[in-house]
């Protein structure tokens, strides 16, 4: 039998090599040995990007894409459609689970330096994978065609037509239309199901090779490959496949156990997940009394609203500086792997300064995110300004903190 | 066969492939691209709407439908007329050579209900009364989003979002009749 099996192992790897492949992203592909919690939400992020795209295609089963069938194909898919309320909760809830695992993702990346040499690449195209997930989002929560879908959407919309001489004719372009129309939903749905998709599942990829090629790290910024045993294995670290896959397992259960929990009990978040608006079918006629994004687009949301000047002498408008500063917002996120000259790569030998801008990064993001779910008056547009400002300088000014501020030794081992 | 490659005959077949591949996907790039342009459906849609001002009373707001946009039709005060002036210092752009009204007309005033920040549609506030956003309120428009102000003719207040005075759009009156769109 064994024999037999290995035999026809070899005749596929000489076709297709798969134990060549399994044994280098798995069974012998090393990671480090002491990682702690923050290191299980890249895992956790491939669990619910699997939830999304198996529950996005039974709801793509029952769901209209027309601007008269959408918002009553939903309620038909809440309603009458067996089980259809829990596919459509899991994927809403799905959403927000994705960027509050994506968040945490790349808060462990700022703190352990992560990005760092060699991790320059698996930055970067997570990087793009936060963008295109902001855009899956946007376009997802466009379709059900209620009021905050709408109105949402056409605050979006116009920042493009903020854009100097291009941007008018550039939003009609994408809208298809003169207004947010049914050629627009038609057209955002394509994107929504089969675009952003494809393009997040081939960036996931080359996230994962890019990462193996360059090895995973850890918390204390130790380099495992400095230390092997006799057969190569790095003596910091361990196969991924037991090691890895097994210990994720319980991690993977108190997930969903929380997720569900949420599903069952708590599906519209208070209005953060799901907006109460949004149960009333979109009219074109009449603004809702505030509009409020969810809340994963509300720390950039509220960057945009902070903008309440222009540039006069350079003819740039308020609402033209709002959309560059916005989009700088997650810009600047490229970029980090180029800021932080340190030479060590985790907070905790860090100096100082390095801490300082992580705690006051960290609390204007939360801030921004508070007041981007409120209306605005001026004490909260105070805020929100020198937050935004708060979210900036320590990514700004890491080129110089980190060159000259003091840090600590970093042991040889983990 | 010869051994020798001639590298700059490589070079040249190189350069003109590349070309020719650049031009034809440039090509079939534009069926794709223009797909995305508003349908002749869509343009037909753009027609023009008539209202009958007669019904709209002194002090009162009519919400029309143009191409899917809310017009404003607002019937002036005489109170509102005479206020209009002097919040000149106070908008970013007073308009004085639109009239007014800024309409083709010296009661009504026309304007599409599209906040020029992004695009919510701002609330009818007449009253002239203090109120949350502004201790001298002399009637206008408020928009919910953001906070943007504009006067009863749609002129931007300074120190708001929105950049821009609300929009004007192509407009005449027949008697008592207005035409919103392109007459023609
Ligand atoms: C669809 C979204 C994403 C998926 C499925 C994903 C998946 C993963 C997985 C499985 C790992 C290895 C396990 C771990 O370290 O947690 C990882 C590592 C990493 N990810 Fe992501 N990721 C995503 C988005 C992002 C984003 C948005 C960023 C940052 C901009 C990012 C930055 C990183 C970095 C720097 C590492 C290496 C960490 C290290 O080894 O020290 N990822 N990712
Ligand atoms: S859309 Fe009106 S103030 Fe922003």
């Amino acid at each position: 039998m064994g024999e037999q099996n290995k035999s026809f192992m070899n005749w596929i790897d000489k076709r297709f090599p798969v134990t060549e492949n399994l044994e280098r992203h798995l069974t012998k592909h090393p990671v480090p040995k002491k990682v702690n919690f923050f290191y299980i939400f890249g895992a956790l992020l491939m669990v619910i990007f699997m939830v999304q795209v198996i529950t996005g295609i039974w709801l793509m089963m029952f769901y209209t894409n027309t601007e008269e069938g959408a918002f009553a194909s939903v309620e038909y898919i809440m309603r009458d459609v067996e089980y259809g309320w829990l596919m459509r909760y899991m994927h809403s809830t799905g959403a927000s689970a994705f960027f509050f695992l994506m968040y945490f993702h790349m808060f462990r990346g700022l703190l352990y330096g992560s990005y760092q040499k060699p991790k320059e690449l698996v930055w970067l195209f997570g990087c793009f994978l936060l963008f295109l997930l902001m855009a899956e989002g946007f376009l997802g929560y466009v379709l059900p065609w209620g009021q905050m879908s709408y109105w949402a959407a056409n605050v979006i919309l116009s920042l493009f037509g903020a854009i100097p001489v291009i941007g008018p004719d550039l939003q009609v372009w994408i809208q298809g239309d003169y207004v947010l129309s049914g050629a627009t939903l038609s057209r955002f749905f394509a994107l929504h199901v089969v675009v952003v998709p494809l393009l997040m599942i081939a960036l996931v990829v080359f996230h994962i090779f890019a990462l193996h090629e360059v090895g995973a790290g850890n918390p204390e910024g130790v380099d495992i490959e400095k230390h092997r045993d006799e057969n190569g294995m790095p003596l910091d670290g361990a196969p991924f496949h037991p090691y890895k896959t097994f210990s994720a397992l319980p991690a993977i259960g108190i997930f969903f156990v929380i997720f569900f929990a949420i599903v069952f009990f708590a599906p519209e978040g208070g209005g953060y997940f799901l907006e109460k608006p949004n149960f009333e079918e979109a009219d074109f006629l009449k603004t809702p009394e505030h509009i409020a994004p969810v809340w994963y687009y509300a720390p950039f949301y509220s960057i945009l609203r902070a903008i309440t000047f222009g540039i006069p002498f350079l003819g740039i408008t308020s609402k033209f500086l709002g959309f560059i500063i916005f989009a700088a917002s997650i810009a600047i996120l490229f970029v980090v792997p180029w800021l932080d000259r340190s030479k060590v790569q985790s907070i905790r030998y860090k100096g100082i300064y390095s801490k300082i801008g992580m705690i006051l990064f960290a609390a204007s993001f939360i801030t921004l995110g508070y007041l981007g779910t409120k209306p605005v008056n001026e004490l909260r547009t105070l805020i929100a300004q020198i937050s935004t400002l708060f979210y900036f300088l320590p990514l700004l000014l890491m080129p110089i903190y980190t060159k000259y501020e003091k840090t600590l030794e970093v042991p040889d081992r983990l | 066969m010869s051994k020798k490659v001639d590298q700059n005959r490589r070079k040249a077949l190189h350069i003109t492939s590349g070309i020719v591949g650049a031009v034809t996907v440039a090509g079939f790039a534009v069926p794709f691209l223009s797909a995305w342009n508003p349908s002749e459906k869509a343009k037909a849609l753009g027609a023009s709407v008539e209202f009958d001002l007669s019904k709209l009373e002194v002090g009162a707001m009519a919400v029309l439908e143009w191409r899917r946009t809310p017009i404003f039709v607002v019937h002036q005060t005489s109170k509102a007329l005479e206020n209009l002036p002097k919040l000149d210092s106070k908008v970013t752009n007073p308009a004085i050579e639109e009239g007014i009204t800024r309409s083709e007309n010296s009661k009504y005033t026309v304007l599409k209900g599209v906040c020029t920040h992004l695009s919510c549609a701002p609330k009818y506030y007449p009253e002239i009364e203090p109120k949350a956003w502004d201790q001298e309120w002399l009637g206008g428009f408020f928009c919910p989003c953001h906070g943007s102000k504009f006067d009863l003719a749609g002129r931007v207040y300074k120190g708001v979002p929105a950049p821009t005075n609300l929009e004007v759009p192509p407009h005449s009156f027949d008697g008592d009749v207005l035409i919103v769109g392109d007459s023609a």
